[in-house]
């Protein structure tokens, strides 16, 4: 773990860290308009009744909540039974997003450890061509991730011209195709906070677990992991967050079967058709679940400190 | 040092190159069974090179290296049964003190409790028992020192390779240490090679050294015969402090070449090799074999000028300005005084050399 130096105390950070701290006043400033007051909106929104034609009438409704959660059949006169058409939603977001994750970190990790392990020189430049992807606009990419993915885009094309399949295979439309999405989209958020920590690492320890009669395997999975673990979780909540909530690649890449979190809320806000409250409803509902995994998270940080001292 | 003894690593012909660099140049030497031996030498001398190489971090790029007459280059450090204490100790951070001790038995394969009291022995050995369920980051720079030591030797290795463990401890912490390794190695019966680039703690600990200078060997040999009889120019500089003064060889006269320093001065020295009449070289001379006197004891005394006295604890330096030629460094014991004396700056010296004590050195 990163932590555990015993400081004594009177160093120059000890007197640096505590001082200043109007510092944050731009960013408290910026996150209040911008962040708080924003999601403070969705919540009172939430709680208000649907105007037709998109927007809202001031009046408390907790309608949006009912409509996510419980059916009352069509004319809303039955008695309420779970409704399961957003849970599944939600769900398949979650599966969708925790995939596309472990893709990320799957590929993500060699890379970075690759990266890590070049000489020092060379490393800026590795991680500066892994960001060169990202320059260019993520609709324009996922655009033309659906152009390649396409039944007879150059994928399926090479593959059958080759003879490798007779037929070219459906991936657009299907989970799998907004699983490359979302993976694509994020990836550099998995390879640099692991990058980050691998350079970190004192790879001395994987040199003593190899004199003390440690596998390559063991080492890696009893010494390293345990020492970068704060850079791949940060790499996995990167990952996970955005794609949770992402709208472009089930839109452009799944289809209307696939359909995410994400689409559902845009779509309430989108054109005449919405329905303002159910789209704030259901964004406080995935608020509140990112934010208890977060906590989930910290806590266990929080105890794996502890155990280091 | 006799050759019947059993060798516990014969390093034959080994080279090693990175590039069009090399590191170590064809270096070959054996270490005995149960020997404290050192690899001594400045840094980038390729001492570290080579004991990583008997570890296994480096790939020997000719020659081989033998572990009690098994070929082990080709091995990877975890098929080695040698064990390493690094230089920046390399605990596990995030294991407890036991666990780290324990590690090395648990991956030969012993149970989870079996290695757990075997680690607790070991611990017992460099006193720290009292700390196994602390993090090494809990720990003093010392105490981290013993962990590393206790975890090298847990799993019997049959060679305990040091890469200069010593040197990120104090003076006093690092002289402690010197004893209690010097004490382990006895204990245990294990062959220590240390590397350090430290001549006082390679000639308090060691019973050879070998000293190594630019990738090469240099010197193999007990530490009073490296510093008494030095090979060359490097080893005599490198160990301990000398005085080197440059000669023409005269004549060579029972093992003794006589020689002219400038000024019609005449000075002789012993050396192992052949001499040939007429050459430039070196006659080396320790500090504490000099000794100073009003007026000349044989023929070959230097004149010159006491500059500086220096006290340092127990003994004196006296900078002279010779008449002809370089400046000398005299040491004088204080246990000593009785025989030797001490002049005030600005006096008028000779400077004489114990006879045994004048070495020559052909580069």
């Amino acid at each position: 773990m990163a932590g555990g130096t015993a400081s004594s105390g009177g160093t120059a950070a000890d007197t640096y860290k505590n001082a200043r701290p109007w510092l944050l006043l731009p960013a408290w400033a910026f996150l209040g308009v911008f962040v708080l007051a924003p999601v403070f909106m969705m919540l009172v929104y939430s709680f208000l009744t649907k105007e037709f034609r998109g927007g809202v009438i001031w009046e408390f409704s907790t309608a949006a909540y009912d409509q996510f959660f419980f059916n009352r059949g069509l004319f809303g006169d039955e008695p309420p039974t779970i409704e399961w058409t957003y849970i599944a939603i939600f769900w398949r977001s979650i599966w969708q997003a925790a995939t596309a994750t472990l893709m990320a970190l799957l590929i993500g990790f060699p890379t970075a450890y690759f990266i890590a392990t070049r000489p020092e020189k060379l490393r800026p430049m590795w991680v500066f061509l892994i960001t060169i992807p990202y320059w260019v606009n993520l609709l324009i990419r996922t655009v033309s991730m659906k152009f390649m993915l396409r039944d007879n885009g150059p994928i399926n094309d090479f593959l059958v011209g080759t003879g490798l399949i007779n037929e070219p295979i459906t991936i657009i439309n299907t989970n799998f195709a907004v699983q490359l999405g979302l993976f694509y989209s994020y990836l550099p958020f998995m390879v640099l906070p692991i990058y980050a920590s691998v350079e970190r690492y004192n790879f001395s320890l994987s040199e003593a677990a190899a004199d003390l009669y440690a596998s390559k395997w063991v080492t890696l999975r009893r010494i390293l992991l345990p020492a970068v673990k704060p850079g791949v979780v940060a790499g996995c909540i990167l990952v996970f967050v955005p794609s949770l909530g992402s709208f472009l690649a089930p839109d452009l890449l799944g289809g209307a079967k696939n359909f995410m979190i994400g689409s559902l809320i845009e779509e309430q806000f989108k054109g005449n058709a919405g329905n303002w409250p159910f789209g704030a409803a259901a964004s406080m509902v995935l608020l509140t679940m990112v934010l208890i995994l977060l906590l989930i998270f910290a806590r266990q940080q929080a105890r794996a400190q502890k155990g280091t001292g | 040092m006799s050759d019947s003894r059993k060798i516990a690593i014969d390093v034959r012909g080994a080279v090693k190159r990175y590039g069009d660099f090399t590191a170590l140049n064809t270096v070959s030497l054996s270490i005995y069974d149960n020997e404290f031996f050192t690899l001594l030498g400045p840094s980038g001398c390729g001492k570290t090179t080579l004991l990583r190489m008997i570890a296994g971090f480096e790939e020997v790029t000719e020659g081989a290296i033998f572990l009690f007459g098994d070929e082990i280059a080709d091995l990877p450090p975890n098929k080695r049964p040698v064990n390493t204490v690094f230089q920046n100790y390399a605990l596990f951070p995030q294991m407890t003190v036991l666990d780290n001790v324990a590690f090395g038995l648990e991956m030969r394969g012993q149970s989870r409790p079996e290695s757990r009291r075997a680690a607790g022995e070991m611990l017992e050995l460099v006193q720290l028992s009292d700390f196994a369920s602390r993090r090494p980051a809990q720990l003093s720079g010392g105490q981290q020192q013993r962990v590393a030591l206790a975890r090298a030797l847990a799993p019997k290795p049959k060679v305990l390779l040091l890469d200069e463990p010593l040197s990120a401890l104090d003076l006093k912490l690092r002289k402690a240490m010197q004893m209690e390794l010097k004490h382990l190695q006895r204990e245990t019966g294990i062959t220590f090679i240390f590397v350090t680039h430290d001549q006082e703690e390679a000639l308090t600990m060691s019973d050879r050294i070998a000293v190594m200078s630019a990738g090469a060997l240099q010197q193999l040999g007990a530490a009073r015969d490296i510093y008494e009889r030095p090979h060359n120019m490097f080893v005599a500089d490198f160990i301990g402090e000398t005085n080197l003064l440059e000669v023409t060889v005269r004549e060579v006269r029972d093992g003794r070449a006589i020689c002219s320093l400038g000024g019609g001065h005449i000075l002789s020295g012993k050396s192992d090799q052949e001499v040939r009449i007429g050459a430039r070289v070196h006659i080396s001379v320790r500090p504490e074999r000099l000794f100073m006197s009003d007026a000349p004891t044989d023929a070959e005394g230097l004149r010159g000028r006491v500059r500086e006295n220096i006290f340092a604890g127990t003994d004196i330096t006296t900078l002279v300005d010779l008449d002809e030629g370089p400046n000398l460094v005299v040491r004088t014991s204080n246990s000593d005084r009785g025989n030797k004396r001490i002049f005030e700056p600005g006096s008028a010296v000779y400077v004489n050399m114990e006879q045994e004590a004048a070495r020559l050195l052909m580069d």
